[in-house]
């Protein structure tokens, strides 16, 4: 099990520079467009769309295709899924078998599906992967008025998050020098999984109580408000940058509607 | 820019009891500290020290349960009133800091009390400074050592210009090359701003030069001693290292050199290293070691030097990347060549106890009694064999009344000791232990030292990982130095 | 101070926030490995959803066990959602989606312990928080990943999604609260609270 590696993205790039809130504003806008339509022709032109928009994220292409390739095998199967198994109101099937109806059409509107479901999540992984998690948790406080006790408190949290891994396969070890193995039997690997998780959450939650007791130390959350030391704003790029998102969510929504391909997901 | 204005600290009769104790933590203790004094608290384990430390910054909380009396007043106000006067230090160094990047984690305590934003960068860069931090403010926190972490969080709490600075034990869990980071950076403070410290430690010896005076606590109670560094130790030394103080002058026991010559091999490692997934250097190069019945060995080393690797290893937990581990014949008469890591995890248990740095990773039932009999019952022993050898392996480490308690509530030397005695259940001819006296005080140090010296006379082989170099003199026949991926024989 | 009076669900203490965070992170951290793990049968899983369905209730769990952990208002949404965010953050493929996924299935969550006025943090609420969420899961999986599937298959899905959300995430959550508790960890929360002084 690989610790988790973070993608770092050339800190010049045009969406490494902009603002997180607005990059979430851009992919939000992305995500919702496919969500409310099923055909291919949406989903195709916004997922060409975010494509498109890799080279202003300094990211190698490669390093992301590693990030996202689990998408990819996923897409396929929601495909196959819905392909092969539509709702009875498809065309002419090609075999019958129960559910099992797979035709001519339903099986374009399973690429579909999963070109859409690329097209939906594509956004926001480009999105998070320019963005630092501290410059994320600055942006929501200072400009969402997020309560800064949840977004740092739950920020410093995260920085734990590779302790975790690791402790997790720590106790793989452990395990493993005590004897313990669930071998081939399902109910001794659930057991096993079980104490393992028990295991991982003493360790994470006894640390957390140690990182609270350490912040309010430092006076944390002892008055309601609180200086910022990275001020995070909004410039003309970044409005911008959500501008051009829903210039593209329409268009690609508008095209397909003016071709007559635009399909509501209900219905 | 504000000066430090040092702390007078009042404690008035005061005690504390944790909530679902029994037994109060202090009580009745009686105590003052004048501004700009530099103090050392002693005590044995559980004295309190914690707790008061807790209580002058003002942390203990009645609402969770607990329950105080008496008075905790910081330049007269209530502790509980005066936080903003206090700055604490704990053990941990991967609890403290909140934030990825160093500057940041400094100026986070200089953001919760709303300090402009224009002052924040210059008191960062000062604070950094005066801890002699060597790194820029936009260095990973995770990319720091444990020395260089510690150093950033005192500079996270001075940076607030605290009149009463608290560390509790700063340098626990450092190896020596942190713990000397840490204790210069206290020294550089202590040179020049001036505010009250109260500092607890185990490892007295080089911090005597930072404080001129000693208060010792006793469990429950209150003040026992009070005096200079000098008297203190005078007058209370012996019964101070009977209890598990590291006190100056009481020299370490004898070393305990093994009685006969070591005979069969069981463990060879031949050029075994390891390189894990992903990452561009190898965390131990190849590797030659043989471990024999009846030899105790030492595998010294920095933190981060490939040590706990090299034992990973060599237990045959991990597959090397190179090379190979196999059991000698001390092991597996007959079957050489074969590889530990492709061993089943049961026969492994029973050939080779692993003992991890964290006792409470191999911590695997909810009862002090079911882990030490798990280890005989995956090797298929009877009940009444695993339930004899439990019983007698409680007594033998002193665990005796805990049977029945749930391992993770253990105070850390019993769980050590617990760690260790579950191993040993299962009667392994070879005992790898990661570690094992980290965090703990000197009491538990002796007790491992006489135990694992008693087993290597039983004719088992040990190998102890460890950067605790007055522990690997003691005990081992043989040591073995690990320095950035690179054995050497000592 | 009695040891026994309910606290007030509605101000969240630092440590109630960090350590609700770190219940999602722990989870959010295991999601995004397992997802590097699972990638090659997810899709097989996605394709045969009954096996995945029965899987599902660990994805429902942070949600469940932040609440019964730290019982604050919101803890349940808090939870679900940060650990989906999380897994995002640490790189999972899924994009803003899987934020919507932790929401819905943290709402879910919370709406139960909501309608127990807070106070109700015993095996029934959990099975009920852990169903619930996998409810909240359902309408989120089929308009994004089945919308076009036979209605019958649909249903089939949301019924193994439930009994896996009320089994795995439900009383998982409640027997590792308990388990949790006995370890002392739990010792600044109500849910860790002893009867008897040790």
């Amino acid at each position: 099990m690989r610790l988790l590696v973070p993608l770092v993205p050339d800190p010049g790039a045009i969406l490494a520079r902009a603002n997180p809130v607005a990059k979430l504003g851009a992919a939000a806008a992305l995500m919702l467009a496919p969500l409310l339509a099923v055909d291919l022709v949406t989903a195709t032109l916004l997922l060409a769309g975010e494509l498109a928009a890799v080279r202003f994220s300094g990211l190698r292409a490669a390093a992301l295709a590693r990030r996202a390739w689990p998408l990819v095998l996923v897409a396929v199967g929601i495909g196959l899924a819905n392909g092969l198994f539509p709702a009875q109101s498809g065309g002419s099937p090609l075999v019958a078998i129960g559910p099992l109806r797979p035709s001519g059409e339903s099986l374009w509107v399973g690429v579909g599906l999963g070109l859409r479901l690329m097209a939906i999540s594509f956004a926001g992984v480009l999105a998070l992967a320019t963005t630092d998690p501290t410059d994320l948790a600055d942006a929501l406080g200072q400009q969402l008025g997020l309560s800064p006790r949840f977004a740092i408190g739950t920020l410093a949290a995260v920085r734990l998050a590779p302790l975790v891994a690791v402790e997790w396969q720590t106790l793989g070890l452990a395990r493993r020098a005590r004897g313990v193995d669930a071998g081939r039997n399902p109910v001794a690997a659930v057991r096993l999984f079980g104490g393992r998780l028990l295991a991982m959450l003493v360790g994470a939650i006894r640390r957390g109580t140690r990182l609270a007791t350490a912040m309010e130390a430092r006076g944390f959350g002892a008055t309601p408000s609180r200086s910022w030391a990275r001020p995070q704003r909004m410039r003309g790029a970044d409005w911008g940058l959500i501008a051009g998102a829903v210039l593209l969510a329409a268009g690609a929504s508008g095209l397909s509607l003016a071709l007559g391909s635009w399909r509501f997901v209900f219905g | 820019m504000g000066e430090i204005r040092p702390a007078a600290v009042e404690v008035i009769n005061w005690g504390w009891r944790h909530a679902g104790r029994r037994d109060w933590a202090l009580r009745n203790l009686e105590l003052r500290i004048r501004p700009g004094e530099r103090v050392l608290l002693l005590g044995p384990s559980g004295a309190g020290k914690s707790t008061l430390l807790a209580g002058l910054a003002g942390l203990l909380d009645t609402a969770g349960g607990g329950e105080a009396e008496g008075d905790l007043r910081i330049d007269r106000i209530d502790a509980r009133r005066a936080r903003e006067r206090v700055g604490i230090v704990f053990q941990d160094p991967e609890t403290q800091l909140v934030m990825a990047r160093a500057g940041d984690d400094v100026a986070f305590g200089l953001e919760n009390r709303s300090v402009p934003v224009e002052s924040i960068w210059p008191r960062v860069d000062r604070a950094l400074a005066d801890v002699g931090f060597r790194y820029g403010r936009d260095r990973p926190t995770a990319a720091l050592s444990g020395g260089e972490q510690q150093r950033l969080a005192l500079a996270g709490v001075i940076v607030l210009r605290p009149g009463l600075l608290l560390l509790d034990e700063p340098t626990a869990n450092l190896d020596p090359d942190g713990a000397r980071l840490v204790r210069a950076a206290i020294a550089r403070l202590a040179a020049g701003a001036g505010a009250t410290m109260l500092l607890v430690e185990h490892r007295i010896e080089e911090t005597l030069d930072l404080v001129d005076r000693a208060i010792v606590l006793a469990p429950g109670g209150g003040v026992v001693a009070d005096g200079t560094p000098a008297d203190v130790f005078a007058a209370h030394g012996d019964r101070l290292a009977a209890a598990g103080v590291w006190v100056p002058g009481h020299p370490i026991p004898a070393p305990k050199r093994a009685s006969h010559a070591a005979s069969e091999v069981l463990i060879e490692a031949r050029q075994a290293g390891f390189c894990y997934p992903g990452a561009d250097r190898f965390a131990l190069a190849g590797a030659d070691l043989d471990l024999r019945a009846g030899e105790a060995l030492a595998v010294v080393g920095p933190n981060g030097s490939g040590k706990s690797t090299l034992a990973l290893l060599v237990g045959g937990l991990l597959r090397p990347s190179v090379g190979s581990v196999t059991p000698g014949a001390g092991i597996a008469p007959g079957r050489d060549g074969v590889s530990l890591w492709t061993w089943e995890a049961r026969r492994l248990a029973g050939a080779i106890g692993s003992v991890f740095q964290d006792p409470e990773h191999q911590f695997l039932t909810g009862r002090v009694r079911d882990e030490l009999e798990l280890g005989p019952r995956r090797l298929g022993l009877g009940k009444v064999e695993a339930a004899r050898r439990s019983t007698e392996l409680l007594e033998r480490l002193h665990l005796g009344h805990l049977g029945e308690a749930n391992p993770y509530t253990l105070s850390g030397g019993e769980k050590r000791r617990l760690s260790v005695a579950s191993v040993l259940a299962t009667a392994p001819a070879a005992l790898i232990l990661d570690e094992p006296t980290f965090g703990q005080d000197r009491r538990t140090w002796v007790e491992l030292l006489t135990l694992l010296a008693g087993l290597r006379d039983d004719g088992r082989g040990v190998v102890v990982a460890t950067h605790d170099l007055p522990f690997a003199a003691a005990l081992a026949d043989r040591t073995v130095i690990v320095d950035d991926a690179r054995v050497t024989a000592a | 101070m009695s040891l026994t009076a309910p606290e007030p669900a509605d101000r969240w203490r630092t440590v109630d926030i960090v350590v609700a965070a770190v219940i999602a992170v722990a989870f959010g951290a295991l999601f995004q490995a397992w997802n590097g793990v699972w990638a090659w049968t997810e899709p097989l899983f996605r394709f045969f959803w009954p096996a995945q369905a029965l899987l599902y209730g660990v994805w429902l769990l942070p949600g469940v066990l932040a609440a019964l952990v730290v019982r604050r208002r919101g803890a349940a949404f808090f939870g679900g959602f940060v650990a989906a965010a999380v897994s995002l953050l640490l790189g999972s493929p899924y994009g803003l989606d899987s934020l919507l996924s932790g929401a819905v299935q943290g709402a879910g969550a919370e709406l139960v312990f909501a309608f127990a006025l807070y106070r109700s943090w015993g095996l029934p609420a959990a099975l009920l928080a852990g169903a619930a969420s996998g409810i909240g899961a359902w309408l989120h999986d089929v308009p994004i990943y089945y919308p076009k599937v036979d209605i019958g298959l649909q249903l089939a899905y949301g019924a193994f999604i439930l009994l896996s959300g009320a089994i795995v995430a439900g009383a998982g959550a409640w027997l590792l609260t308990r388990a949790l508790a006995e370890t002392g960890v739990l010792a600044p929360f109500a849910s860790g609270r002893r009867q008897r002084p040790v």
